[in-house]
């Protein structure tokens, strides 16, 4: 005959009542429970921490490198000074990596606008149109930056090392707002992230491309970096919004 | 230059041994390595979690043997732990996809072509054209929803276009089932290719089953689903292929000798001189294994095991892009049907007929994720954007 503990931990959350489960104080087998934090473990955390170490020491090769250029010319020109060389491939692997953020995040409005269509805005929240211009803008900027590595000789559909780990890193957004349990709200506050990286990261390409000497290339990057900055701003506007509603 | 599998005696079981840093290893690289070192190591993967299962099952059935069974299978494991920890954590669940169909479609080429059984050839050519579609279906999962383009994993070596729609690909189970081939006459070639192709849509199978609901997208949740059911199908129709009659122990080293072929096949077309250093210890331990089977075939049922195996190995699966033989399957056998055992330019069955129209009653996936796209190079955005100039 199950007690009555165990028949209240398992009854059945009815539809739409506070019911999160994950909290040590609210579960009822907390006494019990607390009997494990008094056990004494084996061993110390400085053990666990060196054989981390010790895998991370063992890394090898890194995540991967950056494509030959796409023309004989280009790797003929590259040969012509290491600095050089190194410069142009520091600067593509950052221009890939935008790239490869800005074609996701197209994406990643694209799913805004289905969450949009799906189930509306909210008092303070955005538009269909202030989505479909972050987005038109987005793609605008991920071609833009196509040009800019077809430009300098380098191949614009390679995933460079940069953009490969930009890729897992913001991996998490992709999952947030393609889950069809997230209102647009809290994907909204998802994409925030992906703005709030934006912004820094356009700063940081403009003025690496400055230094590197291609100062047309270093402008497109400043207006692309206003338009991020606009998006930032509308995107801050939309999650506060929605914080001072409760969160919708 | 072939393996004389008889002679060779590889390292002995008991000296196949691993530590844990021996076992994680180093993985390849999903941005510098070539596409079929990644091809390699998924099939292989799949080879090594067929050894497990299939040590298992002939544990649970033959009792004189279990002791014997474990000894080999924890040893498998070990290898299955090493080849399959060499996939990089950068690597995706919808890229490892990628390459699972990418190794149905290039080896599935490869062993349809060697294949000496007509029959047998033809059903892997079927089942060919079915994984080659899903490869379309998943590339424009991965587009519309992620950003990304999956040639970045095919390297260009694989065709990126529809297949043997997805859709038309749900059959009633006895529409799944092949003639199977004969102990007595079929050749090692043919059995070994049976194993291996089983393996690879077997682990298939189960990584889209594990892996399906990881997505939050109801798209790829249920483009998974519906896959994962072709994968199910395919299982069925490859093993279906193998002759049931074959005693235990002459499964057992067929099994044996399969991955040594693999091992070796791996080994002869490796790039990666670090991962070609791996297919050369697992062919020696592969070799120690069969030829621990070799010697129990003989004392238990009296028979000599060279009369089943093959004195040198045929030659090497070809890991090489397939392209032109799989375009020209793809034009002559699209639009072939398989009803009961039979595969051809046939009518579909009123039982496979039925299922079909209701699993796809309320809308397919498949057809869903890909209607009006086509792959280009750096995705459907950059084509935008190159029109749009």
């Amino acid at each position: 005959m199950p007690d009555e503990t165990n028949t209240q931990a398992q009854r059945v959350r009815p539809l739409g009542t506070l019911a999160n489960r994950t909290g040590f104080t609210s579960s009822s087998g907390r006494s019990a429970m607390a009997e494990n934090a008094s056990i004494a473990p084996v061993g110390t955390e400085g053990e666990f921490l060196a054989y981390r170490r010790e895998g991370f020491r063992a890394a090898g090769e890194p995540v991967g490198t950056m494509p030959r250029p796409a023309s004989v010319l280009g790797a003929a020109t590259q040969a012509v000074s290491f600095v050089e060389g190194r410069n142009m491939a520091v600067l593509l692997d950052k221009i890939g990596e935008r790239l490869a953020f800005e074609r996701t995040g197209t994406r990643l409005y694209d799913t805004l606008l289905e969450k949009y269509e799906t189930s509306g805005s909210y008092p303070g929240g955005p538009t269909r149109e202030e989505l479909e211009e972050i987005r038109d803008e987005e793609a605008e900027h991920f071609a833009m930056l196509a040009r800019a590595v077809e430009q300098l000789d380098g191949d614009p559909t390679a995933v460079t090392p940069s953009a490969d780990l930009a890729a897992v890193a913001s991996s998490g957004l992709i999952q947030v707002l393609g889950d069809p349990r997230t209102r647009l709200g809290e994907c909204l506050e998802a994409i925030l992230i992906a703005e709030l990286t934006d912004v820094d990261a356009w700063t940081g390409l403009a003025a690496l491309a400055e230094r590197l000497g291609h100062g047309e290339l270093a402008a497109s990057f400043r207006d692309a970096e206003s338009e991020e900055e606009e998006h930032l701003d509308l995107v801050r506007t939309w999650v506060s919004a929605r914080a001072e509603l409760g969160g919708a | 230059m072939s393996l004389d599998i008889l002679k060779e005696k590889g390292v002995p079981l008991d000296k196949q041994r691993f530590t844990w840093k021996e076992l994680v290893q180093a993985p390849y690289s999903k941005l510098d390595d070539d596409a079929f070192t990644r091809v390699r190591v998924i099939l292989m993967n799949g080879i090594e979690s067929e050894a497990n299962r299939f040590l298992h099952a002939l544990a649970r059935n033959v009792g004189a043997l279990r002791r014997e069974a474990a000894l080999v299978r924890r040893v498998e494991q070990h290898q299955q732990t090493l080849v399959n920890w060499l996939n990089p954590p950068d690597q995706s669940v919808l890229e490892t996809t990628i390459g699972f169909e990418q190794v149905a479609i290039e080896v599935t080429a490869s062993v349809a072509q060697s294949e000496p059984d007509p029959y047998v050839a033809q059903v892997y050519r079927f089942g060919l054209l079915e994984d080659f579609d899903h490869l379309y279906r998943y590339s424009a999962l991965m587009d519309r929803v992620e950003g990304k383009d999956a040639n970045t994993l095919v390297q260009s070596y694989s065709d990126i276009r529809p297949g043997r729609p997805t859709k038309v690909e749900h059959r009633a189970p006895e529409d799944d089932l092949r003639r199977l081939y004969s102990r007595e006459t079929a050749s090692p070639l043919t059995k070994m290719n049976a194993l291996t192709i089983m393996a690879g849509e077997n682990q298939t199978h189960d990584y889209y089953m594990t892996v399906g609901p990881t997505f939050a997208d109801p798209v790829a949740r249920q483009l998974y689903a519906e896959i994962a059911s072709i994968e199910e199908q395919h299982v069925t129709q490859y093993e279906s292929i193998l002759d049931p009659d074959e005693s235990w122990l002459e499964k057992w080293l067929l099994h044996e000798a399969n991955e040594v072929y693999n091992y070796w096949s791996c080994l002869r077309w490796e790039g990666d001189d670090r991962i070609k250093g791996i297919w050369q210890r697992f062919v020696d331990y592969e070799l120690g294994q069969l030829h621990f089977v070799m010697d129990l075939y003989q004392r238990h049922e009296g028979r000599d095991p060279a009369e089943l195996l093959p004195v040198t190995l045929p030659e090497p699966i070809e890991y090489r892009s397939q392209r032109e033989f799989v375009r020209s399957v793809l034009e002559t056998e699209v639009d072939y049907r398989a009803a009961g055992t039979e595969i051809g330019e046939l009518e579909d069955s009123p039982a496979t007929r039925e299922y079909r129209d209701h699993v796809n009653s309320e809308g397919s996936p498949s057809e869903a994720v890909a209607a009006g796209w086509r792959w280009q190079p750096g995705t459907e955005l950059h084509v935008a954007r190159s029109a749009a100039r």
